[in-house]
């Protein structure tokens, strides 16, 4: 197992310098200009001029490589140097992946948002997991129950229904009607006391069950067929005429077994939350991943765009391989070698 | 029943039905039934090994796990040691499930494939008695060299195991909390010739150490020559013959048994060659539709225009024979 997570993780090198490079060309080929938002009034030379400035007057292999260098052998040693105090080489001219609109690093930017959306995508999917469990259990115990037919509609509901409706949806129930929770999110609130606290959780409540309900609702789909998928196996009917309680037929043998693909399923869902639910932070403006993808791509800040993308791509390759070494651990008849 | 004398009854299976209902329509409603099991009644003494013979989808495995109780039987009585347990739910019945066990026909899904060997067999143990781990290991080691397994093979996993040594681990599960009767749901069917014979040789040394009794289901007719005291034959879920081996097999009455033995081959080429085929002609009918009046008379070589009128009765033929066969009465 562990050489073969060596050898998946020497492969994901290649395989990640690729896709930088294709999303490097891909946002090149897009039609935007950095200079497009500010005013009318700047002249055309000076427009060139800001753009040169940028270095967009270079071919654009010169461009990728310059990202390359700055984003996998400057970042990382800047990293170093802010975990460790040292000092390694120049380290006051060293050039960081800059935000061409807020002219800051964009790896500071990333760490300032990713809190916010880790404690709101990521409550989310934790929630949607406990929601979606119990649910695709029961459903299949209990299949063609009233239950059952009732956790379909929900789930079937859930998926369908974009968030960007019940999102909405859920504000003007909940913040315009009956006002019981804020229909936008303070990131600067800080908690101090019981009050604060209270006050943080109602205000993620809402984003938190948006996204939670769509979560649990694909979630709840797959636990559902993989239990039914078990309750049919021979095994069971042997831990019956074994005498097992009727609980621990359910939830010993059954369960365990029906988690392995969900377990997999979980953790490809993984890197979701750090690309941050976009349309549900812009709705409740949550302050996070997605926000900022979405003001960079308005604003063509490409060092920004490239950045970001490229992280959610590492965390997909990642978490590919995080599911594999899952199954491999879960499942005992599964051997990598 | 072998040795005479009076043989104590364990299993009692009076009027057995086991009927499942078909849904259809958008409301699902049940319109009508697969009649697994119709209608069956025999007894199984202490000690012996009750042949049940017939072919596939006649209802044998469906009889066997219900006589267990892994179904909820739709009629009849099933006594086991004297108590009746075909109403049994939750608790009472669980307590009942140490004296009687099951043996399944396909080893390798029966076993759970996340649990080690060593869980598989202990799991009924800390269920049942009150044990520490100590005297479990040591009773799960006992009970692997009884079907003759190496104590190693408690800390690896089914898959890991080939056929043979998964039955023999599916039976020293069975063994673990010293049943009295056990029912053998086709136990060999999914194993090669020459590792049958050690899983059935097995069987009989269990048998005979532990004086287990045995409902032993298969479509193999020799095997159960070979193993069985009496043979029960069955055709769309009704019994349709039940008698001791020897005389079942040397002299059969019904015309069902007649056709059913006249498809084993013999060794011996000079009788082989001219061995009489019964040779039955069409399907065997739907359980959910049986015929009228007797169940084998779509097929029966010797079908009288009374058979797909009147269902025939189970007939005491003397000497611990039964049949339900018109051609039998006038006899």
């Amino acid at each position: 197992m562990f050489t073969y997570t060596l050898r998946r993780l020497a492969f994901a090198v290649p395989t990640l310098l690729i896709i930088s490079f294709i999303i490097f060309v891909i946002l090149d080929m897009a039609p935007n200009d950095p200079t497009a938002s500010l005013p009318l009034t700047i002249p055309p030379e000076v427009r060139q001029q800001i753009r040169d400035a940028l270095g967009l007057d270079q071919p654009m292999p010169i461009r990728y490589f310059k990202w390359c260098v700055q984003f996998f052998w400057n970042e990382p040693v800047n990293l170093i140097e802010q975990w460790t105090g040292w000092t390694i080489g120049d380290s006051e001219s060293r050039l960081r992946v800059i935000s061409w609109q807020t002219r800051s690093p964009v790896v500071d930017l990333i760490a300032e948002r990713m809190p916010q959306t880790l404690w709101v995508v990521g409550m989310s999917y934790v929630v949607g997991i406990l929601i979606a469990i119990p649910i695709g259990v029961i459903s299949a115990y209990k299949q063609y129950s009233w239950f059952d037919q009732f956790g379909t509609l929900f789930s079937m509901a859930g998926f369908s229904v974009p968030t960007f409706f019940t999102g909405l949806l859920f504000i003007v129930i909940f913040s315009v009607n009956l006002q019981w929770f804020p229909s936008v999110y303070d990131t600067t609130h800080r908690v101090t006391d019981w009050d604060s606290f209270w006050f943080q959780v109602r205000q993620m409540i809402m984003p938190v069950m948006v996204l939670a309900l769509f979560n649990a609702s694909q979630i709840s789909r797959f636990m559902r067929a993989s239990m039914l998928d078990n309750l049919q196996q021979d095994y069971v009917r042997t831990a019956r005429a074994k005498g097992l309680r009727e609980r621990a037929v359910l939830l010993i043998h059954v369960l365990r077994n029906s988690m392995i693909p969900v377990v997999t399923v979980i953790a490809l869902g993984v890197p979701q939350i750090f690309g941050g639910a976009i349309i549900t932070e812009q709705i409740f403006r949550v302050n996070g991943l997605g926000q900022l993808l979405i003001v960079g791509i308005q604003s063509a800040d490409i060092p920004l765009v490239q950045t970001l993308t490229f992280i959610f791509a590492v965390l997909i390759v990642l978490f590919n391989l995080v599911a594999d070494v899952l199954y491999g651990i879960l499942d005992p008849r599964i051997r990598y070698d | 029943m072998a040795d005479g004398g009076d043989p104590r009854v364990l299993v009692r299976v009076d009027g057995l039905k086991m009927h499942f209902p078909i849904h259809e329509g958008l409301l699902r409603r049940q319109a009508g039934s697969v009649k697994a099991v119709d209608d069956i009644s025999f007894e199984i003494f202490e000690g012996e090994t009750l042949g049940l013979v017939g072919e596939s989808g006649c209802g044998k495995s469906t009889a066997g796990r219900t006589i267990l109780r892994l179904y909820q039987p739709t009629e009849g009585v099933i006594e086991i040691d004297g108590r009746d347990i075909s109403t049994l739910e939750g608790t009472a019945l669980r307590d009942l499930r140490p004296t009687m066990q099951m043996i399944f026909q396909d080893p390798q899904a029966s076993l759970n494939p996340r649990m080690t060997v060593g869980s598989i067999i202990a799991e009924p143990l800390s269920e049942h008695h009150a044990m520490n781990a100590t005297d479990r290991r040591n009773k799960v080691y006992e009970l692997l060299d009884a079907v003759g397994l190496n104590r190693d093979f408690a800390n690896r996993y089914p898959h890991e195991f080939s056929g043979g040594q998964r039955q023999r681990i599916g039976i020293a599960r069975a063994l673990a909390l010293n049943p009295k009767f056990i029912v053998c749901d086709e136990p060999i069917a999914a194993l090669d010739v020459s590792i049958q014979a050690q899983v059935v040789n097995l069987l009989e040394d269990l048998q005979e150490k532990l004086g287990l009794t045995y409902l032993f289901i298969s479509h193999d007719l020799s095997m159960v020559r070979h193993l069985a005291t009496r043979v029960a034959v069955m055709y769309l879920g009704k019994i349709v013959e039940l008698a001791p081996r020897d005389a079942l097999y040397n002299d059969p009455k019904h015309p069902y048994t007649q056709a059913l033995l006249s498809a084993v081959p013999n060794p011996d080429p000079k009788t082989e060659a001219v061995r009489e085929r019964i040779i039955l002609t069409g399907d065997v009918p739907s359980p959910a539709n049986p015929p009228q009046g007797c169940n084998f008379c779509t097929r029966c070589p010797k079908v009288m225009d009374r058979c797909r009128v009147e269902e025939p009765t189970w007939r005491d033929l003397g000497q611990g024979r039964y049949a339900a066969c018109h051609l039998l009465e006038d006899a």
